[in-house]
């Protein structure tokens, strides 16, 4: 697969200071509760480690623009989250959507779950019919 | 010369720790006596030379010896001493000769405090631990030698990141090293126990106090590392799931569970094979997370250095170490096997549900955090795990993790009785319901199921650690022993912080404001006017500090002076918040771009119950302060426990 | 047996995350695929450099193997590449277009009138519409599209001689080699 090289540090080093943005409001309380949500999970691509919404790359707040003009137009999650995920890739969401090969993501902990109760089930029901204390008959 | 001298004793240190990982084993395996009287002695003299070492290079920064590339990068003339000195670990080489300091003084530590011990058993361990520190001596001596010279001498050096300017940098990373390189003992006498072939109920009273003061270093390393995060950083957050802050979190996980399992393996003798494996994995995970930060395979806000050769080089120490560890783990830990049983409703029961679950929640925050990792190396595609992720799997293991924790520490050894134990808790259990729905529902106005669910055992954990001690007030509670002052008080703790984290993350407000000078908001029953602006000059910054007053029914409570800084040599713009803390609440202001005509973008935030979340932090320390203070770990080894050790081989 | 068989099992998962360390060790973590290669270039509508009144769309990319750069007059890798691809455009015969990304007009046409002008067209993208629609990140980054205006390569950050050579001739020399193919 071909692969793409984000720039030099010394070009993108980005601290993390934060994007605090007063016109990031939206009028509807429950757009704007989706605004803010969706730009918590969606990844500052030029950034180390932090989402567009605490971001304040330039391409984070274009990301920014373009959700907020979304969402005024009607869009919902999944359609943005689509709309996202089919130019900046998988690695633009922070929550990763299932696929066939990040499945151990999301089945490893149900995995690990099973595994532990199964563990302890087996661990407690030998140790019943075992003597209490080592000297006792 | 001085750092001539720094390096040649952290060569003479590595000499020294050769030794010291050769003779003592040697002693201890064939009996020779005159090898094993070598081990303390070597101990401290290590120990001795890497603090001479780690003392040059302080003087380096104190000197400004910009001839030493190492100071060049990271001090500069006009830092205030106190971060010149912070500036020694503030960047890949120097923490991590601080790394190697901290076992060195982990080492000393055992050497001085195990008059008790066996001196064979004070052999093996202290030769373990020697191999870990001729490991990280050679990779700092090999890849990161921080006395190396520049040449020539810059006139002044680049400064210390900014972001590491603060108080609170000076000691967190020394804690959360004394707390991850703390487990190295535990490890330590995990590896001579299987060396020795001997595992017994004594064994574990000696490991247990080293753990418990390696995780109560951990828990205060974290809890600072969280609380720098949230005034320093600047947006309010204390958790960010960051790489960096799971490679530390890893390891407590575990440890956690280490501390719980050995209890059990004290008492009872039972758990041993899963005590040892959890002893390698706590110490494991620490040098993983070591890993994770210096070698660049993870993206992170805060990792430090990549490099390729220095990841190759951790890679295969880390094989060599691990990988030893568990085969000779494989070999030994089926001979460890206890005949010893308990009833399915038991206190043991109950620790091993703990130690399973807290091994789950390691394995989750590691899955999240390798997974990337793992599709980026087959190519199958890139992926980012953040808090969405984390936040959501945690859940699984944790919530019925503090579910248990209020139950088993009212649960009975060897066999409870359930319908008794009902009866005693049936009415806490009821009370910590109610009001876990109620009184998020009056205070805040609302109340979603994850945040009653939240309350619930935040509560129920609280009221549980506390019925027997308030018993105990009224006069007829049972003899409570420092052992069980030691849970309640660790337990207390996280009940806090689980309330801590609940309420702050349902009912935090955050606002993003334009405000001009005099312009008044609203927020969280509270009145923000935003007065003027100042100019500001620091040592080595300049910046603008905004005045704030908050007031509450006309009332002035206080002025909040959030700052934005530039570094002079640094010179990206660094935001200071304005925080007014309370039990209850906190009022956060931090001062965003200035958007013109003389308005300031600031965000506004109310978060109640923010500082519980440290709060148990300090109360699980504490916790750990008083176990560690029991008196029945500085016992001399009686003639029974010798002779038990030196029979129970299984 | 198999109770002995179960303390093998930490040191086996541990050789398996070795090995994957391993392979993790060499690989740029930093490292994004594109979503867009082997896909038909997104479709757009912009007004070009020189003339506003005139428009390009991604049908202008149609008939030949071209490249796509993106690159603005405030962005210290674009000054490092400039003279790269004033080679590539010289030497080659394969067309550079412009994307002009978040930049002033009259700054982006200093620019090309002081370090001389590679490309055959600039498309003005002044607010980044056009810009996500490619996924871009930032400037600069080079698109490869084929005749059949679909994208074969994308290279982030400032193209070099050696980049050019290891991972853009070959790619050029194959779709060549089916145009031709497909022609006869």
């Amino acid at each position: 697969m071909i692969r793409a090289l984000t720039f030099s540090l010394l070009l993108w080093l980005s601290l993390p200071a934060h994007a605090i943005d007063p016109s990031d409001k939206l009028e509807d309380p429950v757009q704007d509760e989706l605004y803010q949500r969706i730009t918590e999970e969606v990844r500052c691509l030029v950034c180390q480690n932090q989402s567009i919404a605490n971001s304040t790359a330039p391409l984070a707040a274009d990301l920014r623009r373009e959700i907020r003009r979304m969402i005024e137009e009607g869009s919902n999650e999944t359609e943005i989250k689509d709309f996202l995920v089919e130019r900046y890739g998988d690695f633009v969401l922070y929550r990763p959507r299932f696929r066939s090969w990040n499945l151990v993501l999301w089945l490893g902990p149900i995995v690990l779950l099973t595994v532990g109760f199964i563990a302890l089930v087996v661990n407690v029901r030998r140790r019943k019919n075992l003597p209490v204390d080592e000297d006792a008959p | 010369m001085i750092p001539e001298f720094g390096h040649i004793a952290l060569v003479i240190a590595l000499c020294i720790a050769v030794l010291q990982s050769v003779l003592p084993l040697a002693g201890a395996q064939q009996g020779n006596v005159a090898w094993i009287a070598t081990t303390r002695p070597l101990a401290h003299a290590q120990f001795f030379f890497l603090v001479i070492s780690f003392g040059c290079l302080i003087v380096a920064f104190l000197q400004n010896d910009f001839s030493v590339k190492y100071v060049a990068m990271n001090s500069n003339t006009a830092l205030p001493t106190m971060f010149k000195v912070a500036a020694v670990w503030g960047a890949h080489e120097g923490s991590l000769l601080l790394w190697s300091v901290t076992l060195g003084l982990w080492t000393s530590a055992v050497a001085a405090f195990s008059k008790t011990l066996p001196n064979a058993v004070v052999a093996r361990v202290l030769a373990v631990m020697g191999m870990i520190a001729v490991g990280f001596m050679l990779f700092i001596l090999l890849t990161s030698n921080p006395f190396d010279r520049l040449f020539p001498a810059p006139l002044n050096g680049g400064d210390l990141n900014p972001l590491l300017q603060d108080p609170a940098l000076i000691i967190h990373p020394p804690m959360l090293y004394m707390g991850y390189v703390g487990f190295s003992v535990a490890f330590g006498f995990a590896i001579a126990a299987m060396l020795a072939g001997n595992l017994d109920q004594q064994w574990a009273r000696w490991t247990r106090p080293w753990t418990t003061t390696a995780w109560l270093f951990l828990t205060m390393g974290i809890a600072l590392g969280s609380w720098w995060a949230y005034y320093e950083l600047g947006w309010g957050g204390w958790w960010f799931w960051d790489p960096v802050e799971n490679a530390a979190f890893m390891p407590w996980l575990v440890g956690t569970g280490l501390m719980h399992s050995l209890a059990v393996t004290e008492k009872r003798g039972l758990f041993k094979s899963w005590t040892l494996l959890m002893a390698i994995a706590a110490f494991s995970l620490s040098l993983l997370g070591t890993f994770i930060v210096r070698s660049g395979v993870l993206v992170s806000v805060h990792a430090f250095a990549s490099d390729p050769a220095r990841g190759l080089f951790i890679l295969i120490f880390l094989g060599i170490v691990i990988g030893a560890s568990l085969t000779l783990y494989a070999y030994r830990a089926s001979s460890l096997e206890t005949r010893v049983g308990f009833a399915p409703f038991s206190r043991e029961t109950f620790i091993l549900l703990n130690s399973i679950l807290l091994v789950i929640a390691a394995g989750v925050v590691l899955l999240g955090t390798l997974g990337p990792l793992v599709f980026g190396a087959f190519d199958l595609g890139s992926v980012s795990v953040g808090p969405q992720y984390f936040e959501l799997v945690f859940l699984f293991p944790m919530l019925p993790l503090v579910l248990a924790v209020g139950v088993g520490m009212h649960t009975a050894w060897r066999s409870a009785n359930p319908r008794e134990l009902f009866r005693r808790l049936k009415w806490p259990a009821l009370g910590a319901l109610v009001a876990g729905v109620l009184i998020p529902w009056l205070v805040f106005g609302s109340v979603s199921l994850l945040t009653a669910v939240g309350v619930t055992i935040g509560l129920w954990t609280v009221i549980a650690s506390l019925i027997d001690p308030a018993k105990k007030v009224v006069g007829k509670g049972p003899r409570i022993t420092r052992g069980m002052v030691a849970m309640q008080l660790a337990h207390l703790g996280l009940g806090l912080t689980v309330l801590g984290i609940t309420v702050t993350s349902a009912y935090t407000v955050v606002t993003d404001e334009s405000m001009r000078p005099g312009d008044t908001r609203e927020i969280g029953g509270y009145t923000f006017r935003f007065d003027e602006t100042l100019p500001i000059t620091g040592p080595n910054y300049e910046g603008i500090q905004g005045v704030f007053t908050v007031s509450r029914n006309d009332t002035e409570l206080t002025q909040l002076k959030p700052e934005k800084r530039v570094y002079r040599v640094q010179t990206n713009p660094m935001t200071e918040a304005g925080i007014q803390g309370g039990l209850g609440r906190d009022l956060f202001i931090a001062l965003g771009e200035q958007l013109g005509r003389g308005a300031w973008s600031v965000r506004i935030q109310y978060k109640p119950l923010i500082r519980f979340i440290w709060l148990g932090c300090i109360v699980m320390v504490i916790g750990g302060l008083v176990a560690i203070s029991d008196p029945r770990y500085r016992q001399r080894v009686t003639a029974k426990a010798a002779a038990d050790g030196a029979t129970a081989t299984a | 047996m198999a109770g002995k068989l179960k303390f093998l099992i930490p040191v086996a998962v541990f050789a398996g995350m070795v090995a994957i360390f391993y392979q993790g060790l060499y690989k740029d973590p930093t490292l994004v695929s594109s979503p867009f290669i082997d896909k038909a270039a997104p479709a757009f509508d912009l007004p070009t450099l020189y003339d506003d009144q005139r428009r390009m769309t991604e049908r202008e990319f149609r008939g030949k193997i071209s490249l796509f750069n993106v690159w603005a007059s405030w962005c210290p890798g674009c000054a490092r590449e400039h003279d790269m691809l004033l080679t590539i455009a010289h030497t080659t015969d394969v067309p550079i277009y412009g994307l002009n990304w978040k930049d002033e007009r009259q700054a982006a046409l200093k620019w090309l009138l002081e370090r001389g002008n590679p490309y055959e067209v600039n498309a003005v993208d002044r607010d980044n519409i056009t810009g996500i629609d490619w996924g871009v990140y930032g400037a600069p980054e080079t698109f490869l599209i084929d005749a059949d205006g679909i994208i074969r390569y994308k290279h982030i950050g400032p193209l070099t001689p050696e980049i050019w050579a290891a991972e853009f001739l070959p790619r050029i020399t194959s779709a060549r080699a089916m145009l031709a193919g497909a022609g006869s």
